[in-house]
C-alpha cells in the first residue's frame, strides 16, 4: 500500500512541487512556473499546516481566475491535473480499487519511455489508474501522456479535460515529439475492441492494431514498457453489446452490464474490484535501431513480442489473484 | 553600397499594418534601394521613403506597376481576412483570388524579380477534432473548407506555388502567421477578446496561438533580405486556452451551447466583430501549428510567446479588464486574512 495519511487534502504545495517540476519539464512554452508572488514561503508570523493550505488554495484560485499558470503546446496543464484531478481520482486508486502496483523500478525517472497496457473496462478507467499510479508510486512522480482515441478529444466536457490533464490524440509525429521532449507515453493498444470485450472473453489479448506504436518507439529509440492491468475487467462485467443502438449513437459500442441498464443511472456505479498494476521490464528499441520502423516484419515481431509479454504478464498476475475483490 | 545592388521592393496592401510597419523598416534601410506601395486605400499615416502606388490590384494595371518600378522583390500583404472591412465576403474573395492571380500574372512577366513573399495564415489546416496536436508545414491544407479567410489563403497558397513552379529562378516564401495580434493590428480575434461579454462554446476550450505583430513584422523583414525559398509557420511560442485568454483578459465567458451558437456568431459578425460561424471550429477546437521549421531552418526565434502576445496587446491597447486582477488580489488578501485569524488563534 501506499503508506498515505488518510486525512489528505488537496495538496497545494507550490514548492514541494516545484522541485520535481524542475527535474522534468519538457514545455517549450517559456513560461514560469509560477509568479513571484507565489514562490514565496507563507510570510513569518504564520504557522500551521493549515495556514499554509488556505494560502495555497487561495493563491491557486487566483491563479486560475486570472488564467496565470502555464500549458504546455500539447494543452498539459500541469497545476490542475496535480492540484485537481489527480486528487479527486485518488480514492479511487487508494480505497474503492485499492491497486497494487508492481514493478515501478522498471519506469525510468527521466526520460521518453512508451508505456503499452491492455485495456478494459468498458470506461477508461484503467487509463486514469496507470495514471495515478505513475504519479503517486513513481518516486519521480511522473505524469503519464496517453494517446487518446478520437471520440474520447471529440467529447464536450471531456474531450478539453482529457487534453488538460495530458492526452493527445494518437497520431505519430505527436506521439514521436512527446517522447523526444522526454515524455512517458501510454498507448493502450487494444483499443475500443479491448475496452468494449464481453466478459467471457475477459483478459484474452484482442489484437494490437497494426502496430502503429511500435513504429513511434522505433523512431524515437525508446524503451517499450509492457503493462499488465488486473481488475479491470471486472468493473463493468459486459454481458452484451447492443450493435445497433451503438451505430445510432455513434458510439462504439452499447453495452449491456451487469449494472447497467438494469440500475438505469445508478449503473455508472463500477464494481469494487482489487486491482493490480503490473509493470513489466522494458523492451529495449536500441538494438533494432530507428530504421527498423521501415522494415514491416521488424514492427509484426516487435509488436507480437510486446504482445505475448503483456499476456504472460497478465496470466501471472490472475494465477497468483486469491479473488476478486480482495 | 552600390545602388545596383540595393534592393528593389513592392509590397501589395500597404494600407494594413504589418504592410506599412515592414515599408518603414525597409525604407530606413541601407540595403534597400526603393520601396513602394501599393493598395486602394492610403496608408494610415505618411511613410518617409516610401512611395504610394494606388491601384486595384484586380485590375491589369498591376501588371504596369511591376514593369515601371522594376522590383526585384514583391510582398504580398494584400490578402483580406475580414469581410466587413473589405466591403462584403464577395469582395473580399475576389480582393484575395483575383488580386493575387493579377499580380503573379505580372511577376511571372518580370525579368527582373528575384524573390516573392506571399502571406497567408495557419488557418489552411483547419480545426477539426482529428487533427495532429502540432500542424508542421507538411499537413496538407484542408481542403473542405467552409467559405471563408482560410478557404482563400488555400487558394492564394496554390497560386502561389504554380507560380514558384512557373518562374523556379525566384525565391518563394509563404508564410503561414498564426492569429495576430498587436497594439495597432486589428483582427476579427483582437475584436472578440475585446468584447465585455465573450461568448464561447459550451464544453469546448480550444488552444489557441497567436503571433505578435512585432514578430510577424521582424519574419517578413527576415523574409525579404534572405533567401528563404518554402513555407513556414509563423507565430509566438506557447499556447494559451481559450478560457485562460478570456480570464487573462479579464473578460466574462458566456457559454453558449452548440445549437445556439451558430446564431450567437451571426450576432457577433453583425456586432462588428468580423467573426463569422465559419470560425465556430477554431472556437471549439483550436489550432497550433509547428514554429520549428520557424526555429531552425528561417532562423527566427519568437520575440513574444502567445501569452505576453496577447498580454501586450491587452496593455497597450488599454483594454480594461471587466474582472481585474488587483481585485482578484485584494479579495484573496483579505480573504486570507479572514480564515487565517481563527487558525493562528488555535495554535498554541
Amino acid at each position: 500500500m501506499t503508506g498515505r495519511p488518510d486525512a489528505e487534502v488537496i495538496d497545494l504545495d507550490p514548492q514541494r512541487r516545484r522541485g520535481a517540476r524542475d527535474a522534468h519539464s519538457p514545455a517549450e512554452d517559456p513560461d514560469g512556473p509560477d509568479s513571484p508572488g507565489d514562490r514565496a514561503p507563507p510570510a513569518g508570523g504564520l504557522r500551521g499546516d493549515v495556514d499554509g493550505a488556505v494560502e495555497a488554495a487561495l493563491a491557486f484560485l487566483r491563479r486560475r481566475i486570472t488564467g496565470d499558470y502555464p500549458i504546455d503546446r500539447f494543452g498539459f496543464d500541469r497545476e490542475l491535473t496535480e492540484q485537481v484531478i489527480l486528487p479527486l481520482a485518488r480514492p479511487l486508486y487508494q480505497r474503492y480499487w485499492r491497486v497494487r502496483t508492481t514493478g515501478m523500478e522498471h519506469v525510468p525517472a527521466e526520460g521518453g519511455a512508451l508505456v503499452v497496457a491492455n485495456h478494459s473496462g468498458t470506461l477508461p478507467f484503467d487509463a486514469v489508474m496507470t495514471k495515478v499510479a505513475l504519479y503517486d508510486d513513481h518516486p519521480a512522480h511522473r505524469h503519464l501522456r496517453e494517446l487518446a482515441a478520437d471520440l474520447a478529444l471529440r467529447l464536450p466536457f471531456a474531450g478539453p479535460l482529457a487534453r488538460k490533464t495530458g492526452s493527445t490524440l494518437a497520431h505519430g509525429e505527436d506521439a514521436r515529439r512527446l517522447l523526444a521532449d522526454g515524455e512517458l507515453v501510454g498507448v493502450w493498444p487494444e483499443g475500443f475492441k479491448g475496452a468494449g470485450k464481453l466478459y467471457r472473453d475477459r483478459y484474452k489479448l484482442q489484437r494490437f492494431g497494426r502496430g502503429g506504436f511500435v513504429g513511434v518507439a522505433l523512431r524515437a529509440q525508446v524503451p517499450i514498457i509492457p503493462v499488465a492491468i488486473v481488475g479491470a475487467e471486472e468493473i463493468y462485467p459486459m454481458l452484451g453489446n447492443v450493435r445497433w443502438l451503438a451505430r445510432l449513437l455513434g458510439f462504439p459500442y452499447f453495452p449491456v452490464t451487469a449494472q447497467f441498464p438494469l440500475l438505469g443511472p445508478l449503473g455508472i456505479v463500477p464494481l469494487p474490484s482489487k486491482w493490480v498494476i503490473d509493470f513489466g521490464p522494458p523492451i529495449d528499441t536500441a538494438g533494432y535501431g530507428p530504421e527498423a520502423a521501415d522494415d514491416p516484419m521488424c514492427v509484426f515481431e516487435l509488436t507480437d513480442r510486446v504482445r505475448d509479454t503483456i499476456q504472460q504478464m497478465l496470466y501471472r498476475n490472475l494465477t497468483a489473484r486469491r479473488s476478486l475483490f480482495s | 553600397m552600390a545602388e545596383r545592388s540595393r534592393r528593389r521592393v513592392l509590397i501589395t496592401g500597404i494600407a494594413g499594418v504589418l504592410a506599412s510597419r515592414l515599408a518603414t523598416r525597409l525604407a530606413a534601410d541601407d540595403g534597400v534601394g526603393y520601396v513602394a506601395g501599393v493598395d486602394l486605400r492610403e496608408p494610415p499615416e505618411d511613410l518617409d521613403g516610401v512611395e504610394f502606388i494606388r491601384a486595384d490590384l484586380r485590375s491589369p494595371l498591376v501588371a504596369k506597376v511591376v514593369e515601371s518600378t522594376q522590383v526585384d522583390t514583391i510582398v504580398h500583404l494584400h490578402v483580406v481576412a475580414t469581410p466587413r472591412a473589405a466591403g462584403g465576403r464577395a469582395r473580399m474573395k475576389e480582393h484575395n483570388i483575383i488580386g493575387t492571380m493579377q499580380l503573379l500574372g505580372a511577376a511571372q512577366r518580370a525579368p527582373a524579380l528575384r524573390k516573392v513573399v506571399v502571406t497567408s495564415t495557419t488557418a489552411v489546416y483547419g480545426s477539426s477534432p482529428n487533427d495532429p496536436a502540432l500542424f508542421k508545414e507538411s499537413a496538407a491544407p484542408d481542403t473542405g473548407h467552409p467559405d471563408g479567410y482560410g478557404k482563400d489563403a488555400v487558394e492564394v497558397e496554390s497560386y502561389a506555388r504554380a507560380f514558384g513552379r512557373r518562374r523556379e529562378d525566384v525565391t518563394l516564401t509563404i508564410l503561414r502567421f498564426a492569429e495576430l495580434v498587436g497594439p495597432r493590428v486589428d483582427t476579427p480575434l483582437t475584436r472578440y477578446l475585446a468584447l465585455p461579454v465573450v461568448p464561447t462554446v459550451l464544453g469546448y476550450d480550444p488552444r489557441l496561438q497567436l503571433c505578435h505583430e512585432d514578430d510577424a513584422v521582424a519574419v517578413l523583414e527576415r523574409a525579404v533580405h534572405g533567401d528563404h525559398h518554402g513555407t513556414t509557420n509563423v507565430a509566438g511560442s506557447g499556447i494559451v486556452y481559450l478560457s485562460q485568454a478570456v480570464r487573462i483578459a479579464g473578460r466574462v465567458p458566456v457559454p453558449v451551447t452548440m445549437p445556439f451558437a451558430h446564431g450567437i456568431a451571426s450576432v457577433v459578425r453583425r456586432a462588428q466583430v468580423d467573426l463569422g460561424p465559419e470560425q465556430l471550429p477554431l472556437l471549439m477546437y483550436g489550432r497550433v501549428g509547428d514554429i520549428t521549421r520557424l526555429r531552425e531552418r528561417f532562423g527566427y526565434a519568437p520575440a513574444y510567446t502567445t501569452r505576453e502576445a496577447l498580454v501586450d496587446f491587452l496593455t497597450r491597447r488599454e483594454v480594461a479588464p471587466v474582472l481585474d486582477p488587483g481585485r482578484v488580489a485584494r479579495v484573496e488578501r483579505r480573504l486570507h486574512a479572514l480564515l487565517a485569524r481563527p487558525a493562528k488563534e488555535t495554535t498554541p
